[in-house]
């Protein structure tokens, strides 16, 4: 019982956050943060715990968006019922496609989920009078208030860990781990790979399809090259999970904090300071310096991943103990 | 009818025939030895017992049952376990954690799994280890992972492949003496080795194959004693 006390307290202190923190921009980060933690958790089971790699992580993503969008446009129905729906329609994509392409192996199943991505966010574009194509999808909020938004996202950012946490320590979490470390001894353990790792795929495209449904709820317009976008989703996806710790249950917790704020370092010219510094100074070359650096987030990524691989190759929660001893100068061990 | 049987296996990789027509008989409680110079299709038989490849033809019957189309899981659980001559430790699990995920194969609760993983350990000899990391094991813990893991999934029939390779003298006594305790409880061996002193003290029976076909069968020191396999291992000079 000891064990569950921290993350117990971490989030009765989460919940807590709005009372005390009025400022709707903090609060739209923390809602980007914790849905960020829903598709990191996701993307780890079947990366980190399966070894699947997935680049296609929009796709699951783009689906529970366009469910719930289209719900909305079609049937005249409530958004919130893409957060019942969204999951299972992910569902019903991964499962189909991991049928055919968990025939392969490694990177050749890391580049068929790429490609189902951009199938996706083609069809969705052409299609345009079901889906809107490039006109996109707006729908009118429900709330005024973030607040709401804020406790549905924390809500599902502690039912995916939790989630997580049952299955890693449950029979398909041992057979996932088997399949990442030999797929021809888990085999001869009387492991069904093909059968798991289709499990494995449906429960990350239900939660990433649960993120996409609340993200449509939340910011109220999506276009395919928004839900269905590479460098936005699927690899951020991938760079939460490997900053925070591949095949660790926080990793991707930590991993999306850190990642959603290097973002809005970028986005925000390093919150004004270039900016500043070229207001103040006069020079115009700071000004074309702080321009281009609110551009440049992905090129940040970039060097962020290179520096983590490098110096973390298990990410910030996998190497705690080489953290700990380096930066605080404790043992390890005590 | 035989406990465990192979009938005229054949298997080809292209136009080569790894295995051409091998069969042989194996009773139950047997210790039963497949020798043969390397690349004569010893491990590609294994291979085709426990569902890794397809036979191009024949058929392998376990306990009056046809098994050689069904997918390797499903022969696991009809019992039939198996080691690797190239292991294949799940390299970031603990030795109890590799256990354990072979145990599940039988139950679906976890607190029984562990048990039951424990216990197998315990039979094994590595309960010092049972907290370390598989890839940080030596070889011969490593084989005798192979072996532990196999076990775990509570196999009638076991299927070692050059478990004693690379072992070193005092080692090798022990998985004698290891493989002799597990046929004790109860369990069928066919064994491939290269390590003559090994095969010919467990064996009960050997069979000899040379490029794909059976050169002989019969008692270690009947098949000791053949012209065919003397001249397989050593040459015709030696023969």
């Amino acid at each position: 019982m000891k064990k569950s006390l921290p993350p117990l307290v971490f989030v009765a202190l989460l919940a807590g956050l709005p009372l005390i923190m009025k400022d709707n921009y903090y609060l739209h980060l923390m809602i980007l943060f914790l849905m960020w933690v829903v598709i990191g958790s996701a993307w780890n089971l079947i990366a980190g715990y399966t070894g699947q790699v997935s680049f296609g992580d929009a796709a699951f993503f783009g689906c529970g968006a366009y469910t719930a969008g289209l719900l909305a446009t079609h049937l005249g129905v409530s958004t919130w019922w893409g957060l019942a729906l969204g999951g299972f329609t992910a569902i019903a994509v991964g499962l189909p496609f991991g049928w055919i392409c968990f025939r392969m192996r490694g990177a050749y199943f890391a580049l068929a989920t790429l490609a189902l991505n951009e199938v996706l966010r083609h069809g969705a574009t052409i299609a345009e009078d079901f889906t809107g194509g490039m006109v996109g999808i707006l729908i009118m909020p429900s709330f005024m208030s973030k607040i709401p938004y804020y406790y549905i996202a924390l809500a599902l950012a502690v039912a995916s860990l939790a989630s997580l946490q049952w299955v890693v320590r449950s029979k398909p979490g041992y057979y996932f781990v088997s399949i990442r470390e030999d797929q021809d001894a888990a085999e001869s353990l009387g492991v069904n790979t093909h059968l798991y790792k289709m499990l494995s795929l449906a429960y990350a495209a239900f939660w990433t399809g649960m993120a996409g449904a609340l993200y449509m709820n939340y910011m109220g317009f999506i276009d395919p090259n928004v839900v269905f976008s590479l460098h936005d989703i699927s690899i951020m996806a991938i760079l939460v999970g490997i900053v925070g710790g591949v095949g660790t249950v926080y990793g991707p917790a930590v991993g999306a904090f850190v990642m959603v704020a290097v973002q809005e370092l970028f986005r925000s010219g390093f919150f004004g300071l270039f900016k500043w510094l070229g207001a103040v100074s006069g020079s115009a070359s700071l000004v074309k310096v702080a321009e281009v650096l609110t551009q440049a987030h992905v090129l940040g990524f970039g060097i962020l991943v290179v520096v983590v691989i490098l110096v973390l190759p298990n990410g910030i929660v996998g190497d705690w103990p080489k953290i700990r001893k380096r930066v605080f100068r404790l043992d390890a061990g005590a | 009818m035989a406990y465990f049987q192979i009938d005229k296996l054949v298997k080809y990789f292209g136009g080569l025939a790894a295995v051409n027509g091998v069969s042989f008989e194996v009773g139950q409680g047997e210790i039963f030895g497949l020798i043969g110079p390397n690349g004569s299709g010893k491990t590609t038989t294994f291979n085709m017992i426990s569902g890794y490849h397809r036979p191009t033809s024949g058929r392998v019957l376990f306990q009056g049952r046809e098994i050689h189309q069904l997918p390797t899981h499903k022969i696991c659980h009809l019992g039939i376990g198996r080691t690797f001559q190239v292991v294949k430790p799940l390299g970031r699990m603990t030795v109890l954690d590799n256990v354990i995920a072979a145990a599940y194969s039988r139950t679906n609760s976890h607190h029984k799994a562990k048990e039951e993983a424990l216990k197998t350990i315990d039979f094994c000899g590595l309960m010092p280890v049972k907290d370390v990391l598989a890839k940080a094991l030596p070889i011969a813990g490593r084989k005798r992972l192979e072996i532990t893991r196999a076990m775990a999934t509570r196999p009638e029939l076991l299927l070692l492949d050059e478990t004693a390779a690379g072992l070193n003298p005092s080692e090798l006594v022990e998985a004698i003496d290891l493989i002799r305790k597990i046929r004790a409880n109860g369990t069928t061996i066919v064994i491939i080795e290269h390590i003559m002193h090994v095969i010919m003290t467990i064996s009960d029976r050997i069979h000899a194959i040379n490029f794909g076909q059976t050169i002989a069968e019969g008692t270690p020191k009947e098949v000791a004693a053949n012209q065919a396999v003397i001249e397989a291992y050593l040459g015709t000079d030696y023969a």
